[in-house]
């Protein structure tokens, strides 16, 4: 009982992760109907610069944090205005190819730098554990903030898009962006914006992800990006509260099936439920089906 | 004295010709009706005066400043606002944050003024300021997408279609309502396929076949043309 709350914890945090990255996904693919494929070397990119600021700078964890964020916001915009607005008017199978290179890019320029070997990442988050039932159940701080995050980023940005002139300037823009550059919305503008939020929560992503799973390598972001693909395409892809139990839903099948059903199934899982739910909801749990009323 | 100049606008989609050479212009008080069959280029004239597409070639100057090739953004401060055809409200968005989307470029203070405004106008948009635009119906929507451009307080408002769908009994509301934004001070262009309604309200009219003005003229004296009357009022 207490072992399945251990992984049920682990579930949620990891989940918090995958939704954080799902997040972004999620936004870009609403405004800029991209699959942005190279979110998750974004979310590489994050950890090595928290790495690099703790280790070889020595800056405090919360300005390696800040460094994290700060770079891969501007590595965002820069990814975009330099291989996705060109391609504002292509077919949508240019933009994935060149999202997959763009993953690429980003993949081999971290193995320039930092070399093939991985790092051993040094959690930022650590502030101990906590200890219940006698010993029994280890909570550590990193879950506890890993989830703490994920509700805290979930209900800002819930808020943003919500109430926010420019966060509902980004909703119309997803909606139709000629329409949105008539309300005289700069509609180029709000897209460098989606994509700057969606790299600086996939900063975020970088850290925790790392600080609970400490391996660092140029093709860390790889696997947890595709599940977090999935995780937004299971919630509902442009929404946010589907992103949400998308991530945690995914992340609690994936602990749950290593330690109930197999190790190595673990991963086939999750991608087992992407299958299904592509089957029975294509537009997953929360999507909506847009309905054209003349 | 003229508010819209457009001249000589040459506009392609990619390589067609979709408008070759047009001309007209808009004084400030008239209602000014582009009539023409479909793909004759209407829209995408509107379109191209509102930024939303570049021309090729051409001049458009609006309120003394030239605007050719300004992105649509950029001309909305400026007093110009498109009702696009088809409406394209914010399906997703409430009634009322679509109003504040036409509201965007003005300073937040003058907003609910401007959105009582709307409403008193449109108070069926009032009692349904909550619900999801996509929900409401035809005519809603399009007395809508008329509210929201008018948020943003245009010197020139142009309506791209705003019959098309809908019910004849909807089609003289929402002509009565062009002409009572008219007596208010706002200056209209209007795109229409049913002519005979816009004529009827228009103080001139141009006639746009296959991407060229064939006519121009007051409106009454078009209505009783012989050319136009056998092409468009049959």
């Amino acid at each position: 009982m207490i072992q399945f709350l251990s992984y049920l914890l682990n579930g949620i945090s990891l989940g918090s992760v995958y939704a954080i990255i799902a997040l972004g996904y999620s936004m870009v693919y609403g405004i800029a109907k991209m699959l942005n494929f190279a979110h998750g070397d974004v979310i590489m990119i994050g950890a090595y610069m928290s790495f690099c600021a703790i280790q070889y700078w020595s800056l405090p964890p919360i300005a390696a944090i800040v460094l994290a964020i700060v770079v891969c916001t501007a590595l965002g915009i820069l990814i975009e205005r330099m291989a996705y607005k060109p391609l504002r008017t292509a077919t949508s199978l240019s933009v994935l190819i060149t999202a997959i290179g763009v993953s690429w890019l980003l993949q081999n320029i971290a193995l320039l730098i930092w070399g093939a070997n991985p790092k051993s990442y040094q959690s930022l988050v650590n502030f101990g554990s906590l200890t219940l039932f006698d010993g029994q159940l280890h909570i550590t701080s990193e879950t506890f903030i890993t989830i703490a995050a994920n509700i805290i980023i979930m209900i800002a940005l819930t808020l943003f898009t919500g109430k926010t002139k420019m966060g509902k300037a980004m909703r119309a823009v997803s909606e139709d962006k000629g329409a949105a550059e008539l309300m005289g919305i700069n509609v180029n503008a709000t897209i460098s914006m989606t994509f700057a939020i969606g790299s600086g929560l996939a900063a975020i992503a970088g850290v925790l992800l790392c600080s609970s799973y400490p391996v660092l390598m140029p093709t860390t972001g790889s696997m947890p990006g595709i599940k977090a693909f999935t995780a937004a395409v299971f919630g509902g892809i442009g929404s946010i509260p589907g992103a949400l139990i998308g991530g945690i839903l995914l992340g609690l099948i994936e602990i749950l099936g290593k330690a109930y059903v197999s190790t190595e199934l673990g991963d086939a899982l999750v991608f087992a439920v992407l299958i299904i739910v592509l089957l029975v909801k294509p537009t997953g749990l929360l999507g909506k089906k847009v309905h054209e009323k003349v | 004295m003229s508010l819209l100049k457009v001249e000589d606008l040459h506009v392609y989609y990619g390589s067609i010709h979709a408008i070759k050479g047009v001309s007209f212009e808009v004084n400030e008080g008239e209602i000014v009706t582009l009539i023409g069959a479909n793909g004759a280029g209407k829209s995408t004239t509107l379109n191209t005066v509102a930024g939303l597409m570049k021309p090729r070639s051409g001049a458009v100057t609006f309120d003394g400043k030239a605007v050719a090739g300004v992105p649509a953004s950029k001309i909305v401060p400026q007093g110009m606002a498109l009702c696009p055809e088809g409406r394209r409200v914010f399906q997703q968005m409430t009634v009322r944050e679509n109003l504040e989307m036409g509201g965007y470029t003005r300073p937040a203070s003058e907003i609910s003024e401007s959105l009582d405004d709307v409403f008193t106008r449109f108070p069926r948009l009032k009692e349904r300021h909550r619900q999801i635009a996509g929900t409401l119906s035809g005519g809603e929507q399009q007395m809508l997408a008329m509210g929201r451009a008018l948020m943003s307080k245009p010197k020139l408002l142009m309506l791209d279609e705003p019959s098309m769908g809908l019910a004849p009994i909807l089609v003289e509301q929402i002509f009565d309502i062009v002409q009572e934004l008219h007596r208010a001070g706002t200056t209209i262009l209007l795109v229409e396929q049913n002519a005979q309604m816009a004529l009827s309200i228009a103080d001139r009219a141009y006639v746009l076949e296959t991407g060229n003005i064939v006519k121009e003229g007051i409106a009454d004296d078009l209505m009783h043309d012989d050319d136009v009357r056998k092409a468009y009022l049959g």
